[in-house]
């Protein structure tokens, strides 16, 4: 294993530092979050091509450079330090992942190239209104008429569901779980964009009326595939999560270095000295478990699924006491929407959110440690390896 | 999971694991973890735990081959630390001299101070223990009032070769020591003492001096004090006219802080892997405990439970990315300062969740205060954040050198 980043992945860092300071600074952000489209086609469009990052992590034989989940990982942790606004995580992320997972080489083929080439933005619609990441939560219909599938019920809380081109639709079918691909402007598709309180991560409603879809994998076996892009997602949100912890800390511990009371830069006083350390201590927690979930999902996949969820967790726990911390230390100015502690508080709490929140994650971890018996009757399906 | 290791370095891991298998058997496989920092239980079995690691080669790995290492680099300190910590042996018995004398003899001492002192240590003859704190001194140590004085002796002075010096002056130059010295760990079973002891009238850090003691001699009284837990592994140390000879003086008169500092700054964290690695298995058992006698826990305790596993393991990586650091570049800033209250603050959660868990049994001790290893862990974990530095120290260090934040009472 290695916690260590080699040379070749500090420079992609650098050179990607380097590009989102010029691409994604807080005025960008501000802009693009007030948005509808809540991202910058010409930005994305260099990202991809400029600087490959959509294709690092998707092999070459479908248009991507090939490189493991570590390297992307680099990427996302930059793109959580700047609150990059982009449809990134959902494409690059969700989608592509779902893709490499499901047994479908044609759909890999007629996919995965474009979402490299940033041409195509997917998503992957999996909530409904209980806002469940878990395979119980699927009740939209898929079914088979005159040899369409169509899909008919609603999917909310969709990530950038209203900017990507492409869905990934996880439906229920009379043989169990299935992904279908729908097309953005498909016939009897509705979206609407969700208002949502971190504006930096677009959210959009999903309703579906008969619209056609494409079945990816068999009808009834999309959940396994859905289950392991879940979990290398979670990874790859948890090292988002610890690039934004680490810029929260910055800024906080910047301040308390100029900021003066008592006729002193507040920082000399210990009370904010151990709050700024104690923050340290939480990011450094959520480096390790973070990249060691890179690690497992590059090179250790029996591992992945409780280190997954034990990232996520971790990630998600550290990342909101340190922004939560930083708009203590920076005091009323901290509480200002002008002031950017907000935003990071903010996405903070969205990333809580999205993939399942620390909660969900620990009732996993607890099966996985046997701390709980896997068929414990309140999560049936918690598990989501185990069953079809 | 593994370190990446390559060709050479995986051939010595796969040495380590192979003899630790033959070896950690009957009484060290029984006694597996038991021991502490804080925590002298199995002393004896500790001890031959340490002479056996002695008798395979496996102490003082990184130590010159004349002074009875193995003349390795401290990355065989670090894959062996790993294995060990894996197979789960009798906590070290011999910390303060491989951990703590040894490093600073090797880093500051004279030639003829190693050559007396780090062989002995290797093969588990003689154990040390650490004057620093006083009652007026514990994490202000540089308030410490502890005085030596050089007096005038007879004869030649004498090097501590051979036995023990038994206080009576050979007739050499001697240090005088008057002070108390506070919470010297495993001191009950020390042969020699390291002190930080004031020798000029300069204050604070300056004019301090690094003495070593011989423990057999009227001069130093050494008395154990009981813990909360009821062992004794932790003593007061009385020096009232102790004497040592001139030239056990480590580094120059005057220089000690920086010798003591150098002895702390040595400090890597290897010693912190199997204190860390061992808190899986405490999980582990507190787990087993739970499950096989009262079932499927309340969903508040379930939750702390998960807790304590996820930690347990995100203390784990901590380490090992500590150690990846250590092996890439030998130098790791503040980390074993962040790993050491990371894994405080989650082993005193543990601690508390314990006696959630054990209920009203976990209140009966046996006889004479015996305590079973999930309540000794419950007593013990609190002192984690108190020695080898207290938390509130670990985070001033953090905040003013790692995050630069400025000293207290900083004005503009």
């Amino acid at each position: 294993m290695n916690f260590d980043f080699d040379e070749d992945q500090e420079e992609l860092r650098s050179t990607v530092r380097r590009f989102f300071s010029r691409s994604s600074a807080e005025a960008d952000v501000r802009r693009l979050m007030a948005t509808d489209l809540g991202y910058d086609p010409a930005v994305w469009e260099q990202m991809a091509t400029q600087l490959g990052l959509h294709g690092l992590a998707i092999p070459e034989e479908y248009g991507g450079a090939g490189f493991s989940f570590v390297e992307l990982g680099v990427v996302l942790e930059e793109m959580g330090r700047v609150l990059l606004c982009a449809p990134f995580f959902a494409s690059v992320v969700l989608a592509a992942e779902l893709l490499k997972a499901i047994d479908d080489e044609q759909a890999r083929k007629d996919y995965l190239p474009g979402i490299a080439s940033g041409a195509t933005i997917a998503t992957v619609a999996l909530t409904e209104d209980d806002g469940q990441w878990r395979r119980s939560g699927i009740r939209l219909r898929a079914v088979q008429d005159s040899g369409t599938w169509r899909l008919a019920g609603a999917k909310t809380f969709v990530p950038d569901g209203n900017s990507a081109s492409l869905l990934l639709v996880v439906a229920r079918t009379d043989s169990g779980v299935g992904v279908f691909a729908v097309d953005g402007d498909a016939a009897g598709l509705s979206r609407q964009a969700l208002p949502t309180m971190d504006q930096t991560r677009k959210q959009a409603r999903l309703e579906f009326d008969a619209v056609p879809a494409r079945l990816l994998g068999g009808p009834g076996d999309g959940w396994p595939a859905v289950s392991r892009m879940l979990r290398v997602a979670a990874v790859g949100l948890a090292v988002e999560q610890v690039g934004g912890a680490q810029r929260a800390l910055d800024m906080a511990v910047e301040y308390a270095k100029l900021r003066e009371q008592f006729g002193r830069p507040i920082g000399s006083f210990q009370a904010i000295k151990h709050k700024c350390a104690s923050m340290l201590v939480a990011v450094e927690s959520m480096k390790s478990a973070a990249y060691y979930g890179l690690w497992a999902a590059a090179a250790a996949e029996e591992e992945l699924p409780v280190v997954s969820s034990i990232a996520k967790v971790c990630c998600s726990d550290g990342y909101t006491l340190v922004t939560s911390e930083n708009i203590q230390i920076h005091g009323g100015i901290g509480f200002t929407w002008e002031h950017p502690a907000h935003l990071y508080f903010k996405r903070a709490r969205s990333s809580r959110v999205l993939l399942g929140g620390p909660d969900y994650h620990r009732d996993l971890i607890a099966r996985l440690a046997g701390i709980m018996p896997e068929d414990a009757a309140d999560a049936q399906d918690a598990e989501p390896d185990q069953r079809p | 999971v593994e370190l990446s290791l390559s060709g050479a370095d995986r051939d010595f891991a796969e040495e380590a694991r192979t003899w630790l298998a033959e070896h950690l058997t009957g009484d060290f496989a029984r006694y597996g973890g038991v021991g502490g920092p804080a925590d002298d239980e199995a002393w004896e079995v500790r001890v031959a735990w340490d002479r056996e690691l002695a008798a395979g080669g496996w102490l003082g790995l990184s130590w010159p081959v004349e002074y009875g290492g193995r003349g390795l680099s401290l990355r065989h300190e670090v894959i062996f630390a790993i294995e060990s910590a894996r197979a789960n042996p009798p906590y070290r018995a011999s910390v303060q001299g491989l951990e703590l004398l040894g490093p600073m003899l090797l880093a500051r001492g004279s030639a003829e101070q190693k050559r007396r002192f780090l062989p002995p240590i290797l093969r588990v003859e003689e154990f040390w223990g650490q004057g620093f704190s006083e009652p007026g001194a514990g994490s202000d140590l540089a308030a410490l009032a502890t005085r030596a004085r050089l007096v005038k002796g007879k004869g030649p002075g004498r090097t501590g070769g051979g036995s023990p010096p038994r206080g009576e002056s050979a007739g050499g130059d001697e240090w005088v020591l008057d002070g108390q010295k506070a919470w010297t760990t495993t001191g009950n079973h020390a042969h020699w003492l390291y002190v930080l002891a004031r020798t000029s009238d300069q204050p604070r850090h300056r004019g301090l001096t690094m003495l070593l003691v011989p423990v057999a001699q009227p001069g130093v009284d050494i008395r154990p004090v009981r813990n909360l837990s009821g062992a004794a592994e932790f003593c007061e140390t009385f020096l009232r006219g102790a004497r040592t000879a001139a030239d056990l003086a480590v580094g120059e008169p005057g220089d000690g802080w920086g010798v003591a500092m150098a002895a702390l700054g040595t400090e890597r964290g290897t010693s912190l892997v199997a204190q860390q690695m061992g808190f899986a298995r405490e999980v582990a058992r507190l787990t087993e405990a739970l499950t096989a006698g009262l079932g499927l826990p309340p969903p508040a305790l379930r939750y702390r439970l998960v807790d304590a596993w996820m930690s347990a393991r995100v203390a784990r990586w901590q380490v090992l990315r500590l150690m990846e650091t250590v092996l890439a570049d030998g130098d790791p800033g503040l980390r074993p300062s962040v790993c050491k209250v990371f894994a405080s603050s989650f082993h005193q959660r543990l601690g508390a969740l314990a006696v959630d868990l054990l209920g009203a049994a976990g209140q009966v001790t046996g006889p004479g205060y015996e305590l079973s290893e999930i309540q000794r862990t419950a007593l013990t974990c609190v002192a984690e954040s108190i020695y080898g530095g207290t938390t509130e120290i670990q985070l001033n260090l953090i905040a003013e050198r790692a995050l630069g934040l400025p000293r207290e009472g900083t004005r503009r």
